[in-house]
């Protein structure tokens, strides 16, 4: 496959990635601005895209500020608190507090356009535990997809075609023009040039071995066609990052990853150990180690996580979510009807968003009123949205930031005209569906702004035929190198993705905390790593793709590797252990609030390639 | 195998100018194989299990077959996706079946006018967003001191 077919299409705002922030962004933009031409960009179908492609059966972050009741409401204040302790006393206070104020008029626009959201014999929204609230989300995904879709009107949207850089403009140093990719279905490369760029890519999973390594990798926690990519673009762009050493290493169901929320939270369900020891009071002590966050309530995720490692390191597992004895209390009193409902509930919360998990438990005939389930530790996953808080440094609200936070746009990153949100802005977690369709309306505005303030028309650096020259190059390796061996898998010109994919894996895993070291890791082990990833990077240039799908994997693996070497990179500067439970550092095993409640930044000089990491200050505004 | 394909009720979707798993799947697995015009998962470590081309299927020709790694054989979780309700066949490797239905939407595919019911723009440099005024229920929340 050679000489494509070049598109170039020309717009004001261009939205990469359709997820929920993207489809937020789309919504916003059309509304403040409905002469703009917006247009979407997507690597799949906006209807089954992104991390709620599959559905989900809560909304986890909802304020019912509405009903200004502190029984039932929470302020934009408490969020903030409950947040940067679950983040062990860092994050973006300025962005939290604005996406709280805000995903209320999100979440009813989502009820209004027919999301099934589940409510109480007053008329609340049914809250799973103080933040979230449970939907019959198997359709959030096309609802929000359609609404977002309505809004770009026809012809706005490309889907099918996977962007593989950002283009920087040609004249005026640290702005971004547009971007480049290609169509997964014909042979034709796409460029787009605009006045300004929404990066809406998702997290990155699959970095690390995952746990199951045959058929089974598939089966991330976190979506798997999310790629990183959104992270990878803009830091080759130049874009500061920030927090790129902190990661989510979730506690599920075992192997097929489903949630554990409903279970703790709505059914109030234990976990034990195997001796059903309810190992987050017996290892209490352990939190004395890490305080002052280990004394805050609720007990941040990584310290959960971090007690019950010690309990598998001590071979106490099994750890077991204890669903017999919730659904037994739920049940107690009450007649038959109740326990069918409550188990109806039960498995609505895994086929809503984790297929997968009800399979595992019908195969190994699991009732869960009968007997527990294993819960696990999964592998480590990069990412902005949920409770890891990676990604971009963005510019705060004008009314919220504090001094340095603001540069002109909320959530414009440090590049000019180059705007995220949702898994893109870093150091503003526990966002989740909802306020990631927030923060992309909060963007989509500023970008209005931004177009208006600078309505003048963007240069591309860069010819499009030479700039799909670079694109297409996996698929000129795979035809130049085929002809060397009989087996097109196994040849001395070129790797294929998943056989790079398979290495970056292994390595990431052996060197920097993945699971076979339980994660845990040094200096002297990433800077061995960090050698091997440099050797790995140079081989990346000689990936070979033998179709466009291979060519998606290829590029989805050079954004893979361009997020592990900031996540490698990072971790080896924070020197302390800041989230037991997610990584450890053994030579500093302790957490130092004297010289690290900082945020660790980093930038790519997109010029020598090279890499800055620092220290940025820690700016509190709500009060502890 | 993750998601597969029924030879015997796969049409290829004669007569469209995609077929339906091609277009849905979020992970560029399920392709055609044109000689056969039977639809298969070209990828199948890499399948998330999402179910969303086993729900689109007009054939309901596609199946999931748990993961190999870990998932012991004989179960099958199989749905039924309407316009607003999906119904669940949940068979258990010893022969157990559970049955569920659940709402997907309230209203029809097709229907949903993104801006009804909300009011002309306001200010571009305010902190106010697309139907805050309409659909908060509360006045916008600004910190102490602020």
């Amino acid at each position: 496959m050679a000489n494509p077919e070049i598109t170039q299409v020309e717009c004001d705002i261009l939205i990469l990635g359709g997820g929920m922030s993207g489809c937020g962004a789309a919504f916003e933009a059309k509304y403040w601005a409905p002469d703009l031409k917006v247009v979407m960009v997507e690597k799949s179908a906006v209807e089954r895209s992104g991390a709620v492609a599959q559905g989900l059966s809560a909304i986890n972050l909802y304020m019912g500020l509405r009903y200004n009741d502190p029984s039932y409401s929470k302020t934009p204040e408490e969020f903030v608190r409950y947040v940067r302790n679950d983040m062990m006393g860092i994050a973006r206070d300025d962005l939290l507090y604005d996406i709280a104020r805000h995903v209320d008029t999100s979440v009813h626009m989502f009820e209004e356009w027919g999301l099934p959201i589940w409510k109480r014999p007053d008329g609340k929204y049914t809250r799973e535990g103080p933040w979230q609230v449970m939907i019959n989300g198997e359709s959030y995904k096309p609802i929000v997809a359609e609404a977002a879709k309505t809004a770009l009107g026809e012809g706005n949207l490309y889907e099918r075609v996977a962007i593989t850089n950002l283009i920087m403009d040609a004249e005026e140093e640290n702005r971004v023009a547009g971007a480049i990719g290609f169509s997964t279905r014909e042979n034709r490369i796409y460029v787009f040039k605009a006045k300004v760029v929404y990066m809406g890519a998702g997290g990155a999973t699959a970095i690390f071995r995952p746990r199951s390594t045959g058929e089974g990798m598939g089966r991330t926690w976190f979506t798997v066609f999310n790629t990183g990519s959104g992270y990878a673009m803009m830091l080759e762009a130049g874009a500061e990052a920030t927090q790129m050493e902190h990661r989510f290493v979730p506690t599920r169901f075992k192997d097929g990853y489903g949630p554990v929320g409903a279970w703790f939270l709505l059914f109030k369900s234990g976990a034990t150990n195997a001796k059903g020891e309810d190992y987050l009071k017996t290892r209490e002590a352990e939190l004395q180690k890490f305080l002052p966050y280990g004394e805050a309530k609720p007990t941040p995720t990584p310290l959960r996580n971090h007690q019950m490692l010690l309990e598998l390191l001590d071979g106490n597992g099994p750890i077991y979510m204890r669903t017999e004895e919730a659904i037994a209390k739920l049940a107690a009193g009450e007649g038959p009807e109740r326990l069918k409902e409550l188990e109806s509930e039960a498995w609505e919360d895994f086929l809503d968003m984790t297929i997968s998990q009800a399979m595992v438990w019908a195969a190994q005939n699991i009732e869960p009123d009968k007997a527990p389930s294993e819960i696990y530790p999964t592998e480590p996953y990069i990412m902005g949205s949920h409770s890891g808080c990676s990604g971009m440094w963005v510019s705060g609200p004008e009314d919220l930031a504090p001094p340095g936070y603001h540069w002109g746009y909320n959530r414009m990153t440090t590049v000019k005209g180059l705007f995220t949100a949702g898994d893109g802005a870093g150091a503003s977690p526990h966002k989740f569906s909802s306020g990631s369709f927030t923060e992309g309306r909060l963007a989509a505005k500023a970008m209005v702004a931004f177009v208006r303030d600078n309505p003048n028309t963007t240069k591309l650096n860069g010819g499009a035929e030479e700039l799909g020259q670079a694109v297409y190059k996996p698929l000129t390796n795979f035809e130049k190198g085929r002809g060397a061996s009989t087996r097109p898998d196994v040849n001395p010109n070129y790797l294929l993705p998943n056989q790079a994919l398979r290495r970056l894996q292994k390595l990431m895993d052996e060197y920097v905390a993945g699971t076979s070291t339980w994660y845990k890791t040094s200096e002297t082990m990433l800077n061995r790593g960090l050698q091997l990833l440099e050797m790995f990077k140079e081989d990346l240039e000689n990936l070979g793709a033998a179709d466009l799908h291979g060519l998606l994997r290829c590029w989805e693996l050079k954004h893979r590797t361009a997020v592990a070497e900031a996540h490698l990179r990072h971790i080896m500067f924070r020197q302390e252990t800041r989230w037991p439970g997610y990584y450890y550092r053994t030579d500093y095993p302790q957490l130092d609030d004297t010289n690290w409640r900082c945020f660790v930044n980093s930038r790519v000089d997109p010029k020598t390639k090279k890499w800055d990491v620092f220290k940025k200050e820690y700016l509190q505004i709500v009060p502890d | 195998m993750p998601s597969y394909v029924n030879p015997e009720k796969c049409d290829g979707c004669k007569g469209r100018d995609k077929t339906a798993c091609m277009y849905i799947c979020p992970n560029d697995l399920m392709t055609l194989d044109k000689e056969a015009m039977k639809g298969y998962n070209q990828e199948p470590e890499m399948c998330w299990e999402c179910y969303s081309c086993v729900k689109i299927c007009p054939q309901s020709a596609i199946e999931v077959r748990g993961y190999a790694d870990f998932v012991p054989m004989g179960a099958r979780v199989t749905p039924l996706r309407g316009t607003d309700s999906i119904i669940w066949a949940v068979k258990f490797r010893n022969g157990t079946v559970k049955r569920f239905r659940f709402p997907i939407r309230t209203k029809p595919e097709g229907s949903i006018r993104p801006y009804d019911g909300l009011n002309q723009p306001g200010d571009l440099r305010d902190i106010v967003l697309a139907g805050d005024r309409e659909k908060l229920g509360a006045e916008i929340p600004v910190p102490a001191g602020k």
